[in-house]
C-alpha cells in the first residue's frame, strides 16, 4: 500500500494507452505520477494476452493504423521495445468463388482493380487523391487541442485561426465537398467514384467497424478516415501489427513512463474522484484507500467518468446530462482463435499474398446493410462483416511455430442480445462467426484449439468500455473536435478544478492513436506553468 | 573465354533467387547480380527485425590467407591487434596506408589454427600482395569459390537449427563453427552486418542449392517466416546498427584524387580499433602523430526530429549557421521512427557539437521544400537490441 500522507502530482485513473500516454509525457517533465488501473494487467483495449498457452491474442485492439508516430518518437518507444510490423493488402472473398483483392504492390492493386472494372481501376487513382486531402485536413487536427468556438480567449482565437488556414489549403469548393463528406454516408460517398459491387462492399467495410451506424448511414464517410490515416504517414512502419501484439504497445509506453520515473499500480479500481470546495484532491480506491493527488486524470469513457467515479452532486447538471445522453452504444464482437496450422483458402491461388493482410466475406452492400439491420433489433447479425488476421504468419512471438492465431472483429454485435446475453447465446454468435470463416476455409474448425468470443458485454465488464464501444464514445460529427465529448469540454479539462480527462471520448477520439493522452497531458504542463513534453505535428507541409 | 554478354555475374545461388524476386529490381555487387528489392523493403527491413532474412552473401570479398606468418602478417596489416584472435573467432578490421589513412574494413576469420578468411569492402589482392612482400604467406582470392549466406533477424537460431544445423545453442557473438548439413561441410559464424542476431553460413558452392534449400524447407514446412531480402534493406539496417561502408560513407585512401578526401581511423570514430601498443604494423607512426593532434573533423551519428529524411543535406551549427559539413548515409528508422544519418563533420572549438542543424530539402507533389531538423549527434549505434548478444539465444 502507498504511503497515505504522499500527495502525488498527477493520479491517473486507467492504464490504458492514453492514460499511459498521457503519465509518461507529465512524468517526463518530472511530475510526480501514478497510474491506477482496475484490473491485473494494463493496456486497457490495447493489451495482449495468453489465454492458451503459447498463443498470444490482442484482445481488443489488433492493427496499429493510427498511432501518432510524432509520441512513438518523443517517448523513444523503439527503445521501449516496441515494434510495428507492416501489414500489407486486403481481401474481399465473394460468394460466387471470386474474390478482390487488395495488393501493396501499385501494378498488380491496378490489374486486380481492373479484373473487376476497368473504369473502377481509373476511378480509383481520383478516389485515393480524394481522401488523402481529407485525411491531411484530419491529421494536422490530431495533437492539437480543439478550440472553444464559445470562447474569445486569445489562444483559441489562434486554434480557430490555424483550423481556418488548412481550411484555406483548400479551394472554397473542396471545403464545401468536406462538409459533404463529414456528413456522407460511405455507400454513397463511394458510388461518387466506383460502380463495382465487390468492390464497393471492400471499400466500404472500415467504415462500420466500431460504429451503430449502417453503411448507408449518413456520418460513415468520415470514419473511413480512421483507418486510412495511418497510409499518410507515408514513411514506412506507419500501418501494422505491433511485434508480439498490441500489448507491446501499452508495454513500451509503460516502459517509458517508469523509465522517466512514473509508478504504475493494478488491481486498484478508483471507485470515486474526491472533490472538496470544488476542486479535485485525489481518489478513493474500491479498497476504501485514499490517495491524494494535485491534479486527477480520467483515462475513462465520459459515462464511466462523469457517471461512475464522479459523485453526481459533484458535477453540474447539463454535464451529467449531456453525458447520459453520449451516443456510446457497442456495435462490435471479437472472436480471437488460437488454430492448430494456417487455415487454406482455397478461392485464393497457391502462394497468394493475401491471407497476410485484412479478410473479409462480405461482397455486397446490401449484405452490410443486412447485417446493421439485425443489430437494431437487438441481434447480433446473422451474416456478420468480419475483419480476419492471421498475424502469426509473419509476428512468430504470437503462436508456437507451425501454429496460428486469428484475429477476427466482427461488425454487428449487440449490447443486449434480445433481453440480455447468457453463454448458450455467446456460444452461439462465436459459432455464427466460425461458420462463416468456414465457408471459405473448409477444415477451420476442425483447426481450433481455443476460441475467446468476446461481446459488448465482455468489453464493458472487462475492459470498461461502457457499452462496449470500442471507440468510447460514436465519431459522429456531434461527438467530434470541439464537441467531443461535449461542448465546452473539449479541452480535456473537467466540470472541478484540477480534474482532466485523457480517454479516447475526447478529441480526436477512438482507436489507438495516443492523442487524446498527449493532447491532455500538453493541458495539464500548461495550467502547470511547465515546459511542454508533448510533440509538435509532424506536419507535412 | 571471356563472356562480355553480360553484365553481371550470377551467384550460385542465382536460381533461386531470380525465383523469388517478386520485383526483378537488381543491383550491382562485386560484379554480382545482387537483388536491390525482392519484395518492398519494408516486408525486408522487418524480416530483419521481427523474423527471419536471407542474403546472399557470396559476392563479398574473401581472401584465405594461410602459412607460416598468416598471423604476423595481419598483425602487421590491420590498426588492430588481432595475435590474440583465437582460432573459431571473428574480429572487425580496418587496414590503413603509410599515412595511417583508411584503404578498407573487413573482418578477419581464424578459420582453423593458422588459416585465416580476411572479408573485405573491396578489391585488396594488390594491397594484400604488396603489404606481404617478407611475409611466408599465401594469399589466394576466394570470393568466387565459397558461397555464403546471411541468415538475420530474431528467429534465425531457430530457423536454422530447424534446417538442422545443430550446436548453435553455444555459438556466442563472433564465434565460427565447421558443422554439417546433409551430408556436406559448412562453416557457421555468429557474424552480420545487420545489429541483430544472426549467422553467416559459408560452404562450397557445389552446395549452394542444398543449403538454400535447407533453409526455405523450414519456411515450407510451415514453422517461420523467411525472406530473401536485399540491399536496400540492408542498407537500413546496417546504418541502425552502426556500421560503416568504405567506398560510400568515406573515400577508402587507395581511390582519393583530392588532397585531404582520405580519412584515419581516429576521423571515422573507428579510434578504439588502433593499437599504438602493438609492434610496427602499416600506419602506426602516422596514427601515432595524429594521435597527439586536436583532431579537426570526425564521422559522427545524427538522430534527427521530425520525419524528413536528410538526403544531400549539408549540417550547419545552428539554423542558417555555419556550414560544418554534410550528410552521407542516411535513412529512416522504421523501429525508432527516426530519422537517423551519418555525418562529416568539422569539429567546433576542437569538440564534437552536442547538436546540429540539418537543412534537408525534400518535395511534395513536385515542389521543393527546406525544412531545418534539429539533430542529436551521437556515438552510439542507434539500435542495439539484447538478443544481439544473448547465448544461448531466445527461440524469437
Ligand atoms: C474489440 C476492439 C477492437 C478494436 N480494434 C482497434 C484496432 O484494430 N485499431 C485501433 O486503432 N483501435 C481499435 N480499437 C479501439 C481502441 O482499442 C480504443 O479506442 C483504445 O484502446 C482506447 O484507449 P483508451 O486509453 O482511451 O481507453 P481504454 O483502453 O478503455 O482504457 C481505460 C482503462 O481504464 C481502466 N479502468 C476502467 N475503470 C477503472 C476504474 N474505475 N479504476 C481504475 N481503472 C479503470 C480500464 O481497465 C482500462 O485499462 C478496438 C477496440 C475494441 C474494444
Amino acid at each position: 500500500m502507498g504511503n497515505s500522507n504522499k500527495t502525488y502530482d498527477v493520479v491517473v485513473i486507467g492504464a490504458g494507452h492514453n492514460g499511459l500516454t498521457n503519465a509518461a509525457f507529465l512524468a517526463k517533465s518530472g511530475l510526480d505520477v501514478l497510474v491506477l488501473e482496475k484490473n491485473d494487467y494494463i493496456g486497457g483495449a490495447t493489451v495482449s494476452r495468453e489465454l492458451e498457452p503459447g498463443w498470444f491474442y490482442s484482445n481488443c485492439s489488433y492493427v496499429c493504423s493510427l498511432f501518432r508516430p510524432e509520441i512513438y518518437q518523443a517517448l523513444d518507444l523503439g527503445r521501449h521495445g516496441l515494434e510495428i510490423v507492416p501489414l500489407q493488402g486486403s481481401v474481399t472473398f465473394s460468394q460466387s468463388g471470386d474474390y478482390f483483392g487488395s495488393y501493396h504492390h501499385s501494378e498488380i492493386r491496378r490489374r486486380e482493380i481492373a479484373r473487376h472494372s476497368q473504369r473502377d481501376a481509373d476511378a480509383s487513382i481520383r478516389f485515393d487523391a480524394d481522401l488523402m486531402k481529407w485525411c491531411r485536413l484530419i491529421r494536422g487536427m490530431l495533437l492539437r487541442t480543439p478550440p472553444d468556438p464559445t470562447s474569445f480567449k486569445p489562444r483559441d482565437f489562434m486554434e480557430f485561426a490555424f483550423l481556418l488556414k488548412k481550411f484555406h489549403e483548400l479551394s472554397e469548393d473542396q471545403i464545401y465537398q468536406f462538409i459533404r463528406f463529414f456528413t456522407m454516408s460511405i455507400a454513397e460517398y463511394l458510388e461518387e467514384y466506383f460502380e463495382n459491387d465487390l468492390l464497393l462492399a471492400h471499400f466500404s467495410g472500415g467504415s462500420i467497424i466500431g460504429t451503430g451506424l449502417g453503411v448507408y448511414s449518413p456520418g460513415t464517410a468520415y470514419v473511413l478516415l480512421h483507418h486510412a490515416m495511418g497510409d499518410v504517414d507515408g514513411n514506412v512502419g506507419s500501418w501494422g501489427f505491433a511485434r508480439g501484439g498490441m500489448g507491446a504497445v501499452s508495454g513500451a509506453l509503460a516502459s517509458a513512463f517508469q523509465a522517466h520515473g512514473g509508478e504504475i499500480r493494478s488491481g486498484a479500481e478508483v471507485a470515486e474522484i474526491n472533490v472538496s470546495g470544488r476542486t479535485a484532491t485525489g481518489v478513493t480506491l474500491a479498497s476504501g484507500e485514499v490517495i491524494k493527488a494535485k491534479k486527477v486524470v480520467s483515462n475513462l469513457d465520459a459515462q464511466r467518468t462523469f457517471l461512475k467515479v464522479m459523485n453526481e452532486k459533484d458535477v453540474p447538471p447539463d454535464v451529467l446530462t449531456r453525458a447520459r445522453n453520449f451516443k456510446i452504444r457497442g456495435s462490435s464482437g471479437k472472436l480471437n482463435i488460437a488454430l492448430d496450422g494456417m487455415p487454406k483458402f482455397p478461392t485464393l491461388p497457391e502462394g497468394s499474398p493475401l491471407t497476410l493482410g485484412h479478410m473479409h466475406f462480405t461482397d455486397t452492400l446490401e449484405r452490410l446493410e443486412r447485417a446493421y439491420d439485425d443489430w437494431k433489433e437487438d441481434r447480433w447479425s446473422a451474416d456478420p462483416y468480419t475483419d480476419t488476421l492471421i498475424p502469426s504468419q509473419y509476428d512468430p512471438t504470437v503462436a508456437p511455430p507451425g501454429k496460428h492465431m486469428m484475429s477476427v472483429f466482427v461488425q454487428y454485435c449487440p449490447v443486449e442480445a434480445e433481453g440480455g446475453w447468457t453463454p448458450e447465446k455467446k456460444d452461439a454468435f462465436g459459432k455464427t462467426v466460425i461458420d462463416q470463416i468456414n465457408d471459405y476455409s473448409p477444415g477451420f474448425k476442425d483447426m481450433i484449439v481455443h476460441a475467446e468470443v468476446r461481446t459488448p458485454k465482455e468489453l464493458e465488464e472487462e475492459v470498461g468500455l461502457t457499452g462496449g464501444n470500442i471507440f468510447q464514445g460514436e465519431l459522429t460529427l456531434d461527438q467530434l473536435l470541439f464537441n467531443r465529448p461535449f461542448p465546452g469540454y473539449a479541452q480535456y479539462r473537467g466540470p472541478v478544478r484540477n480534474m482532466y480527462m485523457c480517454s479516447s471520448s475526447n478529441h480526436p477520439g477512438g482507436g489507438v492513436m495516443g492523442a487524446p493522452g498527449a493532447n491532455a497531458a500538453r493541458e495539464i504542463l500548461r495550467d502547470l506553468k511547465r515546459t511542454d513534453t508533448t510533440p509538435e505535428d509532424f506536419g507535412d507541409d | 573465354m571471356h563472356d562480355f554478354t553480360k553484365t553481371l555475374a550470377p551467384s550460385p545461388f542465382y536460381d533461386r533467387i531470380v525465383a523469388q524476386s517478386q520485383t526483378q529490381n537488381w543491383a550491382h555487387w562485386n560484379g554480382y547480380q545482387t537483388p536491390r528489392v525482392v519484395d518492398t523493403v519494408a516486408s525486408e527491413y522487418f524480416a530483419v527485425r521481427s523474423s527471419c532474412s536471407v542474403m546472399d552473401l557470396t559476392p563479398m570479398e574473401k581472401y584465405r590467407i594461410t602459412g607460416p606468418d598468416a598471423k604476423a602478417f595481419l598483425n602487421r596489416l590491420v590498426v588492430r591487434d588481432v595475435s590474440k584472435l583465437k582460432p573459431g573467432r571473428v574480429t572487425y578490421v580496418v587496414w590503413c596506408n603509410d599515412e595511417g589513412k583508411v584503404i578498407d574494413d573487413g573482418t578477419v576469420f581464424h578459420l582453423s589454427e593458422g588459416v585465416y578468411r580476411l572479408c573485405a569492402q573491396h578489391h585488396q589482392l594488390d594491397w594484400l600482395r604488396l603489404s606481404s612482400i617478407g611475409f611466408d604467406v599465401s594469399i589466394e582470392l576466394e570470393t568466387h569459390d565459397v558461397a555464403a549466406l546471411s541468415v538475420q533477424g530474431p528467429t534465425s537460431y531457430s530457423v536454422l537449427t530447424e534446417a538442422g544445423i545443430s550446436g548453435l545453442e553455444t555459438v556466442k557473438p563472433f564465434d565460427i563453427v565447421h558443422t554439417q548439413l546433409d551430408g556436406f561441410d559448412i562453416t557457421v559464424s555468429r557474424t552480420g552486418f545487420t545489429g541483430d542476431l544472426g549467422y553467416e553460413l559459408w560452404t562450397e558452392p557445389e552446395n549452394a542449392l542444398a543449403l538454400w534449400d535447407a533453409i526455405f524447407e523450414v519456411k515450407k514446412r510451415g514453422l517461420y517466416d523467411i525472406r530473401l531480402i536485399g540491399l536496400d534493406a540492408l542498407e537500413m539496417v546496417r546504418i541502425e546498427a552502426g556500421f560503416i561502408m568504405p567506398g560510400w560513407d568515406f573515400n577508402t585512401a587507395e581511390t582519393v584524387i583530392r588532397d585531404g578526401y582520405d580519412r584515419t581511423p581516429y576521423e571515422l570514430d573507428l579510434g578504439w580499433l588502433v593499437n599504438l601498443n602493438k609492434p610496427y604494423f602499416t600506419g602506426k607512426r602516422a596514427l601515432a602523430a595524429a594521435n597527439k593532434q586536436p583532431l579537426k573533423r570526425k564521422m559522427v551519428k545524427l538522430i534527427l526530429d521530425g520525419n524528413k529524411v536528410p538526403s544531400g543535406s549539408f549540417i550547419f551549427d545552428r539554423k542558417d549557421g555555419k556550414n560544418i559539413g554534410a550528410v552521407m548515409a542516411h535513412s529512416w528508422s522504421p523501429i525508432l521512427k527516426r530519422a537517423i544519418a551519418y555525418a562529416d563533420i568539422e569539429l567546433i572549438n576542437g569538440q564534437v557539437p552536442k547538436e546540429v542543424s540539418v537543412e534537408i530539402y525534400y518535395q511534395k507533389e513536385l515542389a521543393w521544400k527546406l525544412h531545418w531538423a534539429r539533430a542529436e549527434v551521437t556515438d552510439k549505434p542507434f539500435w542495439t537490441p539484447k538478443r544481439r548478444s544473448i547465448t544461448p539465444p531466445d527461440a524469437y
